[in-house]
């Protein structure tokens, strides 16, 4: 089944499911859109709905409406729900708003805004990323600070200055006090909070060409797999209490990878999307689930969703990881696009449907996601 | 210099060119900026505002609609690019029917949106701009759809003027709308537009709706029957064209010829004088040009004239003798004293299969490069366009593709569209892109991550460069060093990374410590780029190297960066301070020869150096006094490293 596309007249940068609360069982159904590269950036909620009658043709039925927006200053860097009624959004002018989006989703008003949260002596700095733990937050930028929010405090928490002498692209929690981030000259650094130092507790890298890696993503079960992408396209999986080699090395896309996520409520299947305009499925073929394959090693092959083909269809994996019985361990790719668009910027998975946007200013959204 | 084809519009700028100021002007990609000059005709020279006017000629762009024209546009564009040229060219016929189809698609859900907006806004001028954002599009849509026929189809006689058919039904919808509320009204025999409605579809050629409307009447009334049956039977047996049916155009155009005779004899016999209504339809039917025109109203169009002119009076009609009957169907239409409008004339040069005209014709009309680009370009592709070599070098469709795409590269947020539009230009356009691309305004990392793909991708490097070293300086200029490396190693710039190794080793003698430790311990095959990287990455690991009491490895390291040449002059006095603590150890660290080596770097650094007239004394005695020190260490050094070599282990 292909997904729906609605062209929304901006380039989307990110593009998120409202968290569904946990007692009902259901799809979701709201998800948020963030602009770049516009003179106004919006911050915008939209539904996507099973009208149950279906219009002239089939296909319009789950076209995503515009519920409200919000006015956004600077390119919305990154969005996050902290909660269902709030959403955070980092900016490229430095800045972290909380926005509050009220209980029937008419309006989204702005809750709370630190200015200038990350920025340079004479300049702004852009905010690259935000991650969530209600009640707290974690920004990172370009100025290379990590800084520690609570959801109803004003001030900032915590500051840890220079923590990096390059800028940081993404940031992840592992546990509730320790998080993880990927900078620009290809290192992972975990950071504990409870230590009173500004130096990472602990620095991952991969040896050889220090590629920038710009997304990361933990195992929903175990906090110790962590999997990260970078501007080669490269998926990488680290397990971060052993050294200093990622477990495996896959050849995922062309270009850079601009985010990847494990899906939360079955992680045996990952999902990623790139600069490349593609939008990659991962899912073990094997009965083993994902952590018993990291620790035997996998292949991996691309499959080609529609046939067309494509860049690096017929290249083998690189594995870097090889032991055992591990022709029997395989992760197969499909790709979720009918065809190759511009870049795909951002992707979000919960229980079986996905939203993505594109530079080509379209949004897609696929309810039957095979998990 | 070229002749004008139509006479240059004013603009007028408010605020600019009072009191008899002269305005000055720059181009710029996609916009004018006027400003207004000291300069003045008489009277005193004065300054003049202080405004820097924009003015944009292409609004459209700017519409949040319309933006989804573009970007539904440039995907069909790519697609199209992408038929390969080895296909059959009878399927290829039907791929560029359907990518036409696409376009026109795409164009009338813009033109819906527009419609609804319209409608529901209450700003009454947005509502006016909407209004006239949406007659544009209905005229683009009407001359798409006509060169689509004309052009890409290319129908010959006989489906020719069935496709014409379908072009006037599809853009004259007022018709299905008014029948619809005669036919659901209480009586529709009894309403008001009731017979106009059997006459527009009389026009159309849409035979059968109009006998099932005319049956409404027919039921009434019992005396009449007999001729609303006669109307009946002419209509149902109006022959109409099969393309593929067995039937010939011959024998078709016999079979029509017999039915107009009987339509003929009817007139003639006074069959329908009871009903002046049924007799207007049947001198119709024949074709009777006089009536036809006193139908202007229900017509509103002088194509539709035309086209219901040959259905009724030559049905088997040709291409090439189309622009006969369109012409005099104008004249006639509008009258001796109405002057035709753009649109008019746009559609009269299709009809005469003046491509170029066309063209040229829309070109002046429309404020945006839009249309003319991707009709032209699909024109191209069905091979249409003779290669019609203009002044500057390149053919028609590169022409009007590169506009639009430098029309696009002006927008903060479109360029990107435009780049794909650039690399099908085989002759221009990656000259074009490599000037566009450098002036993309980049705000952020991610921005400039974008843009430098695409120039990598296309193996643009001296853009590449440009790009990476304003980032870098950026970098820079806010003390983030690692990004700037970072960004020095995506363009392999080895003077930019030694320019960031000085001013790593300028932090360190200022401050005694190296900055950004997590950068310099993790450096990596990139340390090779530049030597001074390289000697800064080695140095650092030196200094570890000593923070964890390896000595010996950390004294090998050292003498090696001074022996290679790695090491920079005016850094040798230091490296040789940083030696001063190995000597002094109790244990010997370096060996005879390391020694004698050190020795001789001491002695070359002194002998270089030429006595500074602006050192004060107080530089000189530090100086000396470090001399000293060294040389006395190394002295002491190299007599144990002597006696220590010397000594046989028992």
């Amino acid at each position: 089944m292909d997904p729906v596309a609605k062209y929304i007249s901006q380039k989307i940068s990110k593009t998120r499911w409202r968290p569904i609360s946990p007692a009902l069982l259901q799809q979701p159904e709201v998800f948020a859109t963030g602009s770049w590269d516009n003179e106004n950036n919006k911050v915008s909620i939209w539904s996507v709905e099973d009208h149950g009658a279906s219009t002239m043709d089939g296909e319009f039925d789950e076209e995503p409406q515009l519920l409200c927006d919000s006015q956004h200053e600077g390119d919305v860097m990154d969005l996050q729900f902290l909660d269902q009624d709030r959403l955070v959004s980092a900016s490229s002018s430095g800045a972290v708003t909380i926005f509050k989006l009220q209980p029937d989703c008419q309006a989204l008003s702005l809750a709370h805004v630190w200015e200038r949260a990350h920025r340079y002596s004479c300049d702004n700095a852009p905010c690259t990323a935000v991650v969530c733990r209600s009640p707290e937050l974690v920004s990172v930028g370009e100025d290379g600070r990590v800084i520690l929010y609570k959801a109803d405090q004003t001030e900032v928490v915590r500051v840890i200055e220079n923590a990096d002498s390059s800028t940081i692209h993404a940031v992840t929690f592992l546990r509730t006090t320790e998080v993880l981030t990927v900078n620009s000259i290809g290192q992972l650094k975990m950071w504990d909070f409870r230590q009173q130092s500004d130096s990472p507790a602990q620095i991952l890298s991969l040896t050889g060409d220090r590629v920038p890696l710009h997304c990361v993503d933990k195992h929903p079960n175990q906090q110790h797999i962590v999997a990260t992408g970078g501007q080669d396209g490269m998926l990488c999986i680290w397990d971060v209490r052993q050294g200093n080699t990622p477990f495996s090395l896959i050849e995922a896309h062309s270009a850079e990878m601009w985010e990847v996520h494990f899906h939360p409520s079955n992680p045996n299947h990952l999902f990623t999307c790139s600069e490349d305009g593609s939008l990659l499925h991962w899912e073990t073929t094997s009965g083993s689930d994902m952590s018993t394959l990291l620790q035997r090693g996998w292949n991996s092959r691309v499959v080609s969703h529609s046939g067309v083909p494509l860049a690096g269809e017929n290249d083998s994996v690189v594995s870097a990881w090889l032991a055992g019985d591990s022709s029997k361990n395989r992760l197969e790719a499909t790709h979720m696009l009918p065809s190759q668009t511009l870049s795909v910027n951002s992707l979000d998975v919960l229980e079986q449907c996905l939203v993505c946007g594109t530079d080509g200013e379209a949004v897609y959204v696929h309810r039957k996601v095979p998990v | 210099m070229e002749e004008v084809d139509v006479e240059p519009s004013t603009t007028v700028i408010p605020g600019a060119g009072l009191h008899q100021k002269h305005l000055g002007f720059e181009w710029g990609p996609g916009d004018l900026l006027v400003y207004e000059t000291n300069y003045k005709l008489q009277g005193p020279r004065s300054a003049g505002s202080l405004f820097v006017h924009i003015v944009r000629k292409d609004e459209d762009i700017c519409s949040p609609i319309l933006r989804k024209l573009f970007n539904e546009s440039h995907l069909i564009f790519v697609g199209l690019q992408k038929i390969k040229e080895d296909v059959p060219s009878k399927n290829k016929k039907s791929q560029f029917v359907s990518i036409s189809k696409n376009y026109r698609s795409v164009i009338r859900a813009c033109m819906e949106e527009l419609q609804q907006n319209a409608v529901s806004t209450q700003d009454g001028s947005l509502a006016s701009q909407y209004g006239d954002q949406v007659s544009i599009l209905l005229a683009i849509e009407l001359i798409w759809n006509l060169c689509e026929v004309l052009f890409i189809d290319a129908a010959p006689a006989g489906s020719l003027l069935l496709h014409l058919l379908d072009w006037v039904r599809l853009h004259k919808s007022d018709v299905d709308t008014r029948a619809r509320e005669v036919l659901q009204s209480d009586s529709p025999a009894l309403h008001q537009s009731y017979w106009d409605v059997v006459i527009s579809l009389v026009l159309q050629g849409r035979t059968d709706e109009a006998r099932q409307v005319l049956s409404k009447r027919a039921s009434l009334r019992a005396e009449s029957s007999s001729v609303f049956k006669r109307m009946d039977g002419l209509l149902q047996t109006m022959p109409i064209f099969n393309p593929s049916g067995t039937q010939t155009l011959t024998e078709f155009d016999v079979k029509w010829r017999h039915w107009h005779e009987e339509c003929d004899r009817c007139l003639q016999d006074n069959t329908f004088a009871s009903n002046r209504h049924l007799e207007t339809i049947c001198k119709i039917l024949v074709g009777d040009e006089d009536t036809l025109l006193e139908q202007k109203e229900l017509l509103s169009t002088w194509y539709h004239f035309l086209v219901t002119r040959l259905l009724f009076t030559h049905p088997t009609i040709k291409p090439p003798d189309l622009h006969y009957y369109a012409q005099s169907s104008m004249n006639m239409f509008l009258g001796p004293r109405a002057s035709p409008e753009p649109l008019d004339i746009i559609l009269l040069s299709a009809f005469e299969f003046d491509l170029h005209q066309v063209i040229k014709d829309c070109s002046i009309a429309l404020n945006n490069w839009w249309f003319v680009a991707h009709l032209t370009d699909l024109l191209d592709h069905c091979k249409l366009l003779q290669s019609h070599n203009l002044h500057f070098g390149s053919n028609l469709r590169e022409f009007l593709v590169l506009e639009y795409a430098s029309g696009l590269f002006s927008h903060h947020s479109l360029w990107q569209l435009a780049v794909d539009y650039f690399d099908h230009c085989p002759e221009f356009g990656r000259v074009y892109l490599e000037l566009q691309i450098e002036r993309v305004p980049l705000d952020t990392e991610r921005k400039a991550i974008k843009v430098l793909r695409i120039c990598e991708d296309r193996q643009m490097s001296e853009q590449v460069r440009s790009i990476c070293k304003i980032m870098a300086k950026r970098a820079l200029r806010n003390n983030r060093l690692g990004s700037a490396l970072s960004w020095s190693i995506r363009a392999k710039d080895a003077a930019f990374a030694t320019l960031i190794s000085e001013r790593f080793l300028q932090d360190y003698s200022n401050k005694g410590s190296f900055t950004d430790l997590d950068l310099l311990d993790n450096l990596g095959p990139a340390m090779l780029l530049s030597d001074r990287l390289t000697f800064l990455g080695k140095y650092r690991e030196f200094h570890r190297l000593y923070g964890e009491n390896r000595f010996s490895d950390a004294a090998k390291l050292l003498l090696s960066l001074m022996t290679a040449k790695i090491a920079p002059r005016n850094l040798w006095m230091t490296l040789l301070t940083d030696a001063l603590p190995l000597l002094e150890q109790k244990e010997v660290i370096f060996s005879v020869d390391q020694t004698y080596e050190l020795m001789s770097c001491l002695e070359e650094l002194n002998s270089g150096t030429k006595p500074d007239s602006n050192q004060t004394d107080q530089d000189d005695d530090i100086e000396s006094t470090k001399t000293e020190l060294l040389r006395l260490a190394l002295a002491r050094n190299l007599a144990m490293a002597i006696v220590k070599e010397g000594t046989i282990e028992t």
